[in-house]
């Protein structure tokens, strides 16, 4: 009876605050309720017997996008203030505006039901019974040089998978910084002691979850990502309260950082590539310390990648 | 049940009154520095007796520190972010509400 | 007795629910990120006691990640997300 109720209660609550995170015209609204939506998602997922995507959800889900979201929302009504101050009273047509936005929203709703098309042909062709390849991702566990059987189809099985991803990271900072200088949110931390005295010992704390959770990737829910996640949250405090003002002068580092996740496990491919044969096929029995190395150049950079998104902008000096 | 678990399962209801105060406090008080004053007090009250209840119940002495040390993270942070806000609403003139005003 | 871990959970995700009332009416801005603080607590517990109740050792670490970054969105709101027009005047009576 009571674990109905509970799956009852979260499906039902995950529904609504979807929705209303969308649909919401109070936009900041619509960030707490996606907020929320985040933690409810965590365990949602814990009660799936799934911690390792509740831990990804937890590390990247809520606090950090949420933060993302919100100075989004600050930066898009300061813009919206200076277009009204310009154009006060203007006769900008906001018929026709109205009008090219129906249009484009069709064309969104067209596209979006034709890829729903693909999708739902996709999963029909499939065949209805199929044994998957957990069976065999689990007999080949021992030679992946990890037991975490994750960590293992993510660094070791499907390793370009991960290559990849950290690439469209990598792309990701690039297109941000291309768009525009970022703007400078420090705050004055002398009116700010109680704050001075928290990050003091959380942002070293957060640094060592950050390898704790890269290192026990290896044998339980963990790993680069939700490493990098409280990297990420360490810089985002540092950032905010202008402690990481110093680090981003030296912009040489921090270049080399972005970019050390592709470059370690690219090196790491090519090497093996010309040891073994195969595109990061690591050599037999040493495939944990070529995860391990690969993992914390990859931290470094998504933990900078994540952190650094928060200015909107390449780091400048103005 | 054993006594440990006795008293694990004891531990959780002044844990659970904890946690309705505070979402009541939410919803009931009057203003900002008082809803304030009282979630971030109540909840962390709550976590902690849940936090207790949970140490008795631990596989290990790593999960007990693990425990403190979410308990500790909390109550530093929600700490800290109250006096934030409430430095915040001061300095941008909130008046802090009183029985006589309307 | 996981029931009875799993029972507090679902207590605490109803005051969760209860909580979200706050944010659905018509809240200041400051009492709907309140909110959010206090889902971040009562979460933290609840994932808790799920773990425990299903017996996922996992779980203690996901709490971990909350309890770690749980500074990060009320540092981040205060210091930047706050919109300076937006003066708290909501006094309920």
């Amino acid at each position: 009876m009571i674990p109905q109720l509970l799956d009852g209660t979260l499906v039902l609550v995950v529904v609504v605050l979807a929705w209303r995170a969308l649909n919401d015209r109070d936009l900041f609204r619509g960030v707490i309720e996606f907020i929320a939506l985040g933690l409810l998602l965590a365990m949602a997922w814990l009660r799936l017997r799934a911690p390792d995507l509740a831990l990804a959800e937890a590390a990247v889900g809520s606090g950090l996008t949420g933060a993302l979201i919100l100075s989004a929302l600050v930066r898009m009504r300061r813009r919206e203030q200076a277009a009204a101050g310009q154009t006060a009273g203007g006769a900008t047509g906001p018929r026709g505006e109205a009008r090219g936005k129906n249009h484009s929203r069709m064309v969104l709703g067209a596209l979006s039901l034709a890829m729903l098309g693909i999708l739902a042909w996709a999963a029909l062709s499939l065949p209805a019974k199929s044994p998957g390849l957990t069976a065999e991702a689990l007999a080949r566990l021992p030679d992946s040089g990890v037991t975490n059987p994750v960590t293992a189809v993510l660094l070791n099985f499907r390793a370009y998978d991960t290559l990849l991803e950290i690439g469209v990271l990598l792309l990701a900072i690039v297109g941000v910084w291309a768009l525009r200088r970022g703007d400078w949110p420090a705050a004055d931390l002398r009116e700010r002691l109680l704050l001075l005295s928290l990050l003091r010992w959380v942002l070293p704390l957060l640094a060592v979850g950050a390898g704790y959770l890269l290192w026990i990737g290896a044998s339980a829910p963990g790993g680069a990502f939700q490493g990098g996640a409280l990297l990420a949250g360490a810089l985002l405090l540092a950032l905010l309260s202008g402690l990481g003002k110093r680090l981003l002068w030296r912009e040489r580092l921090i270049r080399t950082g972005l970019t050390l996740g592709v470059l370690v496990f690219g090196v790491a491919g090519a090497v093996a590539l010309g040891w073994t044969g195969g595109l990061l096929q690591y050599p037999t029995g040493q495939a944990g310390a070529w995860i391990l190395v690969i993992e914390a150049a990859a931290l470094v950079s998504i933990g900078l990648t994540l952190g650094l998104l928060y200015l909107g902008g390449r780091p400048e000096e103005k | 049940m054993s006594f440990l678990d006795f008293l694990s399962a004891l531990l959780l209801v002044p844990a659970l009154f904890f946690f309705v105060a505070g979402t009541v406090a939410l919803l009931r008080f009057p203003d900002l520095y008082s809803r304030l004053h009282a979630l971030t007090k109540a909840d962390n009250v709550g976590l902690g007796f849940a936090v207790l209840a949970l140490m008795l119940r631990a596989e290990n002495g790593v999960e007990v520190f693990k425990l403190a040390l979410i308990w500790g993270l909390v109550l530093a942070a929600s700490s800290t972010v109250c006096f934030l806000i409430g430095q915040e609403a001061v300095r941008r003139g909130l008046k802090p509400w009183t029985r006589q005003s309307p | 007795m996981s029931t009875v871990f799993l029972t507090a959970a679902l207590a605490l995700l109803l005051t969760i629910v209860l909580g979200l009332a706050q944010v659905f009416r018509q809240a200041g801005r400051a009492d709907s990120l309140l909110a959010a603080i206090l889902f971040g607590t009562t979460g933290v517990a609840v994932v808790l006691l799920l773990g425990k109740a299903l017996g996922i050792p996992g779980a203690v670490d996901v709490a971990l990640v909350f309890a770690s970054l749980a500074a990060v969105l009320g540092v981040a709101f205060v210091l930047r997300g706050w919109p300076p027009d937006d003066f708290p005047t909501d006094h309920r009576p």
